[in-house]
């Protein structure tokens, strides 16, 4: 795999494989640019977060049934870290990204043990937006990284 | 990940040594920790302080690995590193786990 992030210091592109262990090198990747290393350390563990859900997202679910890549491109602009991912796998059903509430803190044997992503996902992130194009899923947000959004 | 335990009186100390429990190591996290703590013990901690990094995955994997243990026999996490702080936060399970800052002096060496 190819896990060089193409670093314009204040951009940054990369492609990856829609696979587990893919996403945990390009998470490495990112987290290594020039880029991401100038975030203040709180922005960078934010930006790690959101990009860990949201790419792990795609590939259990958008490509659940087919190979395909994830497209990652970072700009850091004056209001924050804008993220925009892209991939060919599966639509999100009903062409809506989930509304992420977290199932409630009941009885120990029924703690869930998932749906945390896009609560975190949506936690941590602005604008956050998603549409269908041309076979593609486009998904883009915000970082506030200057400051805590937590 | 690697995982190595130590067995302390009533006590079973579990030290994370990879840095990261994410999506691609959480099965394998889950199946680890079964085997390091089928040895009868009062209590589990898990000292987290290597680890920088935990995704939903991970936290899944966690949360798996207490009800696992039973109501009766407490996993207990300990030096929660920044951002996994920030995870168990948001998801609120810092209100569900036992957390220590760190594990008991005598016990720092582990690993």
């Amino acid at each position: 795999m190819n896990a060089e992030a193409v670093d314009f210091s204040s951009s940054t592109r990369l492609t990856i494989p829609g696979r587990q262990t893919a996403v945990r090198d390009g998470l490495r990747a990112l987290l290594d640019t020039l880029l991401l290393r100038s975030l203040p350390e709180d922005g960078r563990g934010t930006a790690e977060i959101v990009l860990a859900e949201a790419l792990n997202n795609i590939v259990e679910h958008a490509y659940a049934h087919h190979d395909g890549e994830i497209e990652i491109s970072l700009q850091l602009r004056r209001n924050g870290l804008l993220c925009m991912i892209s991939d060919t796998g599966e639509p999100m059903p009903g062409g809506q990204l989930p509304a992420g509430v977290l199932a409630p803190l009941a009885d120990f044997a029924d703690l869930p043990e998932g749906g945390f992503g896009w609560h975190l996902i949506r936690s941590l992130s602005k604008d956050l937006a998603y549409r269908r194009e041309c076979g593609r899923n486009l998904l883009s947000f915000r970082l506030d990284t200057q400051q805590s959004p937590a | 990940m690697e995982l190595v335990a130590e067995h302390r009186g009533e006590m079973i100390v579990v030290s994370a040594l990879g840095d990261r429990i994410d999506a691609a190591g959480a099965i394998q996290f889950k199946d680890r920790m079964r085997e390091l703590t089928q040895t009868p013990s009062l209590r589990v901690v898990l000292d987290m302080s290597r680890v920088a990094f935990l995704d939903s995955s991970g936290l899944g994997a966690v949360v798996a690995v207490m009800k696992a243990l039973g109501p009766d026999r407490k996993l207990e996490l300990s030096g929660l590193t920044t951002t996994v702080q920030k995870v168990f936060r948001l998801t609120r399970m810092d209100s569900i786990f036992t957390i220590h800052d760190h594990l008991p002096d005598d016990l720092r060496q582990v690993g």
